[in-house]
């Protein structure tokens, strides 16, 4: 026998009152751990999706949209650009590198990017299997869409119109898959990549006109949908963005700024929740104090046997600590695996849909300090019941009863 | 063994309780009489250094008690004292086992479930050893209360009105057993009670009331 056994076995003689803290406390700890792994997880994607990425140019319109359909393929792009503008950044000194992006077409809801081999190798992606592109309506799948849809190299498909792949098929111009690329962790497991000619050719094929010459005329006009831009000098952050903006066709979209305001908007949520969770945690605090405060007076006499057996007011004081204690650690432990699984659970569900991977695995520095908040509050419930047992009056209550 | 001189307790400047003189050998088996409220309990309490009297001095075991600050008192006590509390006061949550085991934790002794064991085999509860004290007998429940008092083999064992609310054979059966298990431990017994029927088991009495 000792303190914790003893505690354990009074808890578990209350078993109502004792689930209703361990219930309380456990799902303040789980709404926490679950906030604290989905946005760190989702910052830490998102930051890495976008590292080395200064400005995305795309059509006028929103320019959250156009982050978050440039970068991250979220959402549905702004428009087109004319495909000169590609040539004027490649010559502007203040630019070191310019990825042009067509989009416009999806695959069984994952989205075809056409893109030089140069976006490939901006994200450190091989391929895994196969090869990548050489002629137009050559494809390559990204790790994730490859083991989604179970399709490999040498496979045939049809893409089809919409960027979530649920639109018009463009039957008569297939997509040979020559590859499949190596897990990177970033936006292109989720994407199926092509030349840009490849959606060029899609489109034109299907609607263009017969005509040689107005062929020719449709080619002059080609258009990409963004473009990623990568700052040659810090000089560029000043100077680029507003030149950009003042002209009529295009526009510019800093992802660092976007995505900071994104999660702006997503803190309001992220905050409510915490305050949310925190009630919820000082609730069981209060829940523990009630518990062992109310249930003094019925263990009056057990706290006195207590001393007329030997034992010194400070271990009574120790046995009522030690009971809010091994609450919060109970409640702890049921609360943080409970919010890793509810992680995992978010996880997979987002699978499925395709968005942003979560998973209940990863572990973080937070959590520790999460357990040790919760160990206090177990702590600090305890502190005046342990103090009332600890000046028990041993003689007047036996002499009481 | 006991020595008390000029001992005197109150509560708020009310005394509950005055013994001049008294002295109590090894092993003698002593009755403490008197109607309720005469200070009985206050006069056990005193002696297991449960109070503190407002005046006068006790001696248990070769030991003056006011001399013993508060940790050392209540280890003191665990080691020297056993005491069957009026109304018995088992630990409700706990088995009729971990009750014994509580008082060897309490009292700072090893846990030696020989020895539970053999307390409860010798008061002939050893076959409730894992029930709880309500599903138990009354009869039984006092039987535990006894093992658990000498579980850790006391000097002094102490028993606080054991008899009442039991019939006259339980009350005698409650008696037999207290000098029993006093004189297997070799302790020395004191007995509060008001109940005439057990006077006389008991040479030697200290009446309260005169």
């Amino acid at each position: 026998m000792n303190l914790a056994s003893l505690s354990s076995s009074y808890l578990r003689a209350r078993p109502l009152n004792t689930a209703l803290s361990l219930m309380l406390l456990a799902l303040g700890v789980a709404t926490i751990v679950l906030l604290v792994l989905v946005v760190s997880q989702l910052e830490e994607r998102m930051s890495r999706d976008a590292r080395g990425i200064d400005l995305v140019v795309g059509a006028k319109g929103s320019p959250m949209q156009l982050i978050l359909a440039g970068i991250y393929h979220a959402d549905a792009p702004t428009g087109n650009i004319p495909l000169a503008a590609v040539q004027a950044f490649q010559k502007n000194r203040l630019v070191r590198k310019v990825i042009p992006l067509a989009l416009g077409d999806g695959w069984k809801g994952f989205r075809i990017v056409g893109a030089g081999h140069e976006y490939l190798e901006h994200y450190g992606a091989k391929p895994a299997i196969g090869r990548l592109w050489d002629e137009p309506m050559e494809v390559v799948l990204g790790a994730e869409v490859a083991a989604r849809t179970g399709v490999g190299v040498g496979a045939r498909f049809a893409g089809a119109h919409g960027i979530t792949g649920q639109g018009e098929e463009h039957g008569a111009a297939p997509y040979d898959v020559v590859g499949v690329l190596g897990r990177t962790g970033s936006v292109l497991d989720r994407l199926v990549l092509t030349s840009v000619e490849s959606v060029w050719q899609v489109h034109e094929q299907e609607h263009g006109p017969e005509d040689k010459a107005d062929r020719k005329a449709l080619e002059e006009d080609r258009e990409v949908t963004v473009l990623l831009l990568q700052y040659a000098s810090p000089l560029a952050a000043a100077m680029l963005p507003r030149q950009i903006n003042s002209q009529s066709e295009l526009q510019a979209a800093s992802p660092a700024y976007e995505t900071a305001r994104l999660f702006r908007i997503v803190g309001v949520g992220v905050e409510a929740m915490r305050a949310f969770a925190i009630v919820l945690i000082i609730a069981a605090g209060l829940s523990v104090f009630i518990a062992l405060y109310t249930a003094l007076e019925e263990r009056r006499y057990d706290l006195a046997v207590m001393r007329t057996l030997g034992a010194a007011p400070g271990r009574l004081f120790g046995l009522l600590i030690m009971e809010g204690v091994v609450l919060a650690a109970l409640g702890t432990l049921i609360g943080l695996a409970l919010g890793h699984a509810l992680a995992a659970t978010l996880g997979a569900w987002l699978e499925s849909q395709q968005q942003y991977p979560v998973t209940g695995l990863a572990w973080r520095a937070e959590e520790l300090w999460l357990a040790a908040v919760a160990l206090g509050v177990g702590l600090i419930a305890a502190l005046l019941p342990a103090w009332r047992a600890y000046r028990t009056d041993v003689s007047r209550t036996l002499a009481r009863g | 063994m006991i020595s008390v001189r000029g001992l005197a307790h109150r509560y708020a400047s009310t005394e509950v309780l005055r013994v001049p003189e008294w002295s109590v050998a090894q092993g003698e088996r002593w009755l403490v009489l008197g109607p309720s409220g005469c200070g009985k309990t206050t006069l056990l309490h005193a002696l297991a250094g449960l109070i503190r009297p407002s005046e006068g001095a006790v001696r248990v075991a070769e030991t003056d008690l006011k001399k013993l600050d508060g940790g050392d008192l209540d280890r003191w006590r665990g080691a020297t004292v056993g005491i069957v509390l009026q109304g018995l006061h088992l630990v409700g949550h706990l088995s009729v086992r971990d009750n014994l085991r509580l008082a060897q934790y309490m009292a700072h002794a090893p846990q030696d479930d020989a020895r539970v064991a053999d307390a409860l085999g010798a008061l002939g509860v050893a076959d409730k050893a894992a029930r709880r004290p309500a599903d138990l007998s009354e009869g039984e429940r006092q039987r535990v209360a006894i093992a658990r008092a000498v579980v850790n083999r006391p000097k002094l064992l102490l028993a606080d009105e054991p008899t009442a609310n039991l019939d006259d054979r339980a009350a005698a059966h409650a008696a037999e057993l207290l000098l029993e298990q006093a004189e297997r431990h070799g302790a020395t017994l004191v007995v509060a009670t008001h109940d005439a029927r057990v006077k006389q088991k008991f040479e030697k009495r200290l009446d309260l009331s005169a």
